[in-house]
């Protein structure tokens, strides 16, 4: 038998990971809620397996979401993750023709040069040596360069590395060892018993003027203590992301997300962050306002750790540029809002007033402005005009103001207040008899579309007005404005509106690109998410967004929601209209050619 | 040469020509007067702005005084221990000292969109019940005359979200004041002024307040209006709340007139930002509060009135006159 005592620190540290991982794996999936389950029972014996494989090669071994972002990044991603995994399919397939069975013992593709010291003939002896050799190389060329990150992040494209936990260092200075302890365990051999391929023969010609055969077995030796240190650290540190990541991909691709309640699939994703950091670099309260510790990396280690704050979990815009960001493709604000729903205050019901729950007012189109826009009153002016000049038979269902979508409430954790608030609007909505919906706030149309089961369609005006427009039912004429159009976090990221409003204004004007645009849009600073910061704070990060998009210095900046149309007025350095404003500004109005031609008779007397 | 033709600078040009020094006005408006202008009778003694604008045209209408109108001021430099401005046409004027005399602009109510100015046509600004005032009667836009005004205090003063952090100190007693006119010409119609504090530190402001309150009826209400809206009648609802009983409340009014706050005028900023002497929210810097208050770290470059901070008509005065003082210091030891 192929044995020496030194395999034992690898087999014990090996047996130790799989026994940790499978209870921790068994624990999280008998977590999951019923949703999930439902998915996995659904799809595990679908297409979508074998899919699911397809995307652990992708990006598990080969990191393509990384190389796409970063290529350096991606590389050394690459040459760690999927050289390593060579190494181990490629030793063991070369360890099994030596041996001449599959079933040789475990650790010898481990401890192979050791053990096959003595030349051998078995098949393809020779490549394989070339190409072990090769794999090492590079391997270590891609420790070489996570060493040199460390050092230099900005090497790497990254301006800010992770703070890394003690255990992340233990395991990974066990890493970084592992490979030139097996380089030096290899070529030492390969001194002793004088043979070697390019790489270990090359290391082993340089140390044979040392007394080899002495230093030879400490290094297997210190070689197996390194892997035993790194798999015990393994599943306590960040890299329990290496076997996490491939379970996660298979949830997600059966179809379970993360829903409203911490659950097992929360569980996954935590573990699934490798803490590479490139989500600091996209935050803005990083780079606009020099916050450095509460962002999605250090939110899922301090969760996973158990030591989350309160302060670190509502310090955040909610604007979803991590997500956008992330690698491993995390649902980082789902998580961040299933961590604030804690406040439960029982006996304490809000909107009791709101007793209507009958609508009087038969109609095809509600209009529900929002809260916020009853602060921007020119919208609803605006809007009404539109209404107007298409004829539409409209039911302004909260122009007393009193209503809510339930959205902020939901996002400060009072999810039961919330969802009785919605049942009411739903019976209110549903009486109507209205056909369709349309908002004015981001905010409130993600509430609508995502938190009510409603039977009619949700517009937001953006794509409301550009359906006008299509159906010609108004016309408008260009003006010679210079735009630049602002995408809110909401409507851009947070519901996919990025095309509608850019139809909208290039029809009304001369639209003009900015350097962060679409999923790349920066948050104007004033989100309701954030309820830590400062409003020194929201003015740096409106600032810095404000001085991004007036850099061509457009003569409007355009944008889509109340709440950033506020923010930036109060900037004070562009004139910044709502995409409604300008369309309406820009109407052919055809009710003033035939006068009175109005539909809606009542309608037109309420118009300011 | 003194860019900016209102008070302060008319001040001090009178009383650097007067000691035998040429003096020339550089002012961007058609006329004289800067802000008074716009004034039809001053608080605390209801004093007649004209009046006193035609006073100090009458100072500056001497030998040594030359006045350019309808010269806007781009940029402002020294080279060699001379004074250069320069307009938009490339005229270049020069001199041996320069004083910014550039003043404050009102706070464009605009950029408080929830109050409903631009948007409502019976929401005006403090500025614009002058102009309104000066024909004689305030009535809304339909015509009618208002059976209930409200004036809103604090709007673009003390307001973080505006980026002001600063009381514009002026509001308070012209709001007292606009409030008074408003009963004198409407005795039957109901006044409200909605205020955080009213700050009435200046000689016959406290009189005045309690005046308007015993004699005119005038209602204060501790709390900031938080949104208007228009009625179908084209008349304002107002939200707030009631500080002092902690109750929510809700008008309509038929006229709300916004106090608009002090803020720095343009070319204040601007120039000033080009000298290096800029100071918080855009106003200039003067070299030290107490005792060089009209200097700047620019040798023969001075300061006075508005253009530093909010100041009222007399305290504009009274600066600009010190500030003569220094420039007629500098140019006798230079």
């Amino acid at each position: 038998m192929n044995y020496h005592p030194f395999i034992i620190p690898f087999s014990a540290g090996a047996i130790f990971l799989f026994a940790v991982v499978i209870y921790k794996f068994v624990k999280w999936f008998r977590n999951l809620d019923r949703k999930q389950m439902y998915f996995v029972n659904k799809n595990i014996f679908s297409f979508k397996t074998i899919e699911a494989i397809g995307e652990t090669f992708r990006e598990a071994l080969i990191h393509r979401n990384i190389y796409k972002k970063n290529p350096l990044l991606g590389y050394m991603h690459m040459s760690l993750a999927f050289g390593w995994f060579l190494l181990i399919a490629v030793g063991k397939t070369e360890s099994s023709f030596y041996a001449g069975t599959f079933f040789e013992e475990p650790w010898l593709a481990i401890f192979f040069k050791y053990f096959a010291k003595e030349q051998h003939s078995y098949f393809m002896a020779a490549e394989f040596s070339f190409i072990m050799d090769l794999l090492l190389l590079i391997v270590l060329s891609g420790v070489a360069l996570a060493l040199f990150k460390r050092v230099r992040s900005n090497f790497l494209g990254m301006k800010k590395a992770t703070k890394h936990s003690k255990f992340d260092r233990i395991a990974l200075a066990s890493l970084w060892w592992i490979f030139p302890l097996r380089l030096l365990a290899e070529s030492t051999t390969a001194a002793v018993a004088g043979n070697g391929n390019f790489l270990t023969g090359t290391v082993g010609n340089w140390l044979s003027g040392l007394p080899v055969e002495a230093i030879e077995l400490p290094m297997w030796w210190a070689y197996s203590f390194s892997l035993c240190a790194f798999f015990v650290s393994l599943p306590f540190s960040r890299y329990m992301h290496i076997p996490t990541e491939v379970a996660l991909i298979f949830l997600r691709k059966w179809g379970a997300t993360a829903g409203e309640q911490y659950s097992g699939m929360t569980d996954l994703q935590l573990n699934s962050c490798s803490r590479c950091g490139i989500c600091i670099d996209s935050c803005q309260l990083n780079f606009a306002a020099d916050i450095n510790h509460v962002q999605s990396v250090y939110f899922i280690r301090d969760t996973r750790y158990k030591k989350l704050t309160d302060e670190v979990a509502n310090n955040c815009l909610m604007c979803g540029r991590c997500v956008e960001a992330c690698p491993v493709g995390l649902e980082l604000t789902v998580i961040r809002q299933q961590l604030r729903n804690k406040a439960e205050i029982p006996g304490k019901h809000y909107f009791e007033y709101n007793k209507a729950e009958e609508s009087k007012n038969k109609t095809d189109v509600i209009y529900f402005a929002g809260c916020m826009t009853h602060l921007t009153p020119s919208i609803i002016i605006s809007m009404k005009k539109i209404f107007n000049e298409a004829g539409e038979r409209f039911w302004f269902m909260d122009e007393d103001k009193g209503l809510c979508c339930g959205r902020p409430m939901r996002q400060q954790g009072f999810v039961q207040q919330s969802k009785d608030l919605i049942s009411k609007n739903m019976r209110l909505i549903a009486s109507s008899g209205a056909k369709m919906m349309v908002t004015s706030c981001p905010i409130c149309y993600k509430s609508f579309t995502e938190e009510y089961v409603l039977d009619i369609p949700v517009m937001h005006h953006t794509e409301y007005i550009k359906m006008l427009m299509d159906k010609k039912r108004i016309n408008v004429k260009k003006s010679d404005l210079n735009m630049v159009y602002h995408d809110p976090c909401e409507l851009g990221r947070g519901s996919g509106i990025f095309e509608q409003p850019r139809d909208v204004l290039r029809q009304t004007g001369n639209l003009r690109v900015s350097e962060f645009e679409k999923e790349n849009a920066l948050c104007c600073g004033g989100s309701l998410s954030n309820t830590v910061i400062e409003l020194d704070t929201q003015i740096k990060i409106r600032n810095h967004a404000l001085e991004v998009l007036t850099e061509s210095k457009p003569d409007v900046l355009a944008t889509a929601c109340p709440l950033c149309k506020k923010s930036f007025v109060h900037g004070n350095k562009a004139k910044v209209m709502d995409i409604a404003e300008i369309v309406a500004d820009c109407l052919n109005l055809q009710s003033e050619k035939n006068e009175k031609k109005s539909v809606n008779k009542k309608e037109s007397i309420e118009f300011i | 040469m003194i860019i900016g033709g209102g008070p302060a600078g008319l001040e001090a040009a009178y009383n650097i020509a007067i000691n035998g020094y040429k003096v020339t006005i550089l002012e961007k408006d058609n006329e004289i007067g800067g802000n008074i202008k716009k004034w039809v009778k001053l608080f605390p003694d209801f004093g007649d702005a004209a009046e006193i604008r035609k006073a100090f045209a009458d100072k500056v209408n001497k030998g040594n005084i030359e006045i350019q109108t309808g010269v806007e001021i781009s940029e402002l430099y020294s080279e060699n221990e001379k004074w250069f401005a320069k307009n938009g046409n490339n005229v270049i004027y020069s001199a041996d000292a320069a004083l910014l005399a550039t003043g404050f602009e009102a706070f464009d109510a605009r950029r408080k969109e929830e109050l409903g100015y631009g948007i409502y046509d019976n929401v005006i600004t403090s500025v614009d019940f002058e102009e309104m005032y000066k024909t004689g009667k305030i009535l809304t836009a339909q015509g009618t005359v208002p059976k209930r005004i409200a004036f809103l205090n604090c709007v673009g003063s003390r307001d973080e979200k505006v980026g002001n952090h600063y009381c514009s100190r002026v509001c308070c007693i012209n709001a007292v004041k606009q409030a008074t006119e408003f009963k004198e010409l409407v005795p039957d119609a109901e006044a409200y002024c909605f205020y955080m504090d009213m700050r009435m530190a200046g000689q016959f402001y406290e009189e005045l307040y309690r005046k308007s309150q015993e004699k005119y009826n005038v209602n204060y209400i501790r709390g900031r209006i938080s949104e208007a809206a228009a009625t179908f009648d084209k008349r304002i609802q107002i939200k707030s709340e009631d500080t002092l009983t902690g109750l929510p409340m809700k008008m309509t009014v038929d006229i709300l007139v916004l106090m608009v706050g002090i803020e720095s005028s343009a070319s204040t900023t601007e120039l000033s930002r080009q000298n290096g002497i800029n100071g918080e929210y855009g106003f200039a810097k003067s070299l030290g509060l107490y005792i060089s208050d009209n200097l700047t770290k620019k040798a023969g470059l001075f300061l006075a009135g508005s253009c530093k901070r909010p100041l009222t008509l007399p305290e504009t005065v009274a600066d600009s006159r010190a500030a003569s003082v220094q420039i007629l210091n500098y140019l006798k030891l230079n």
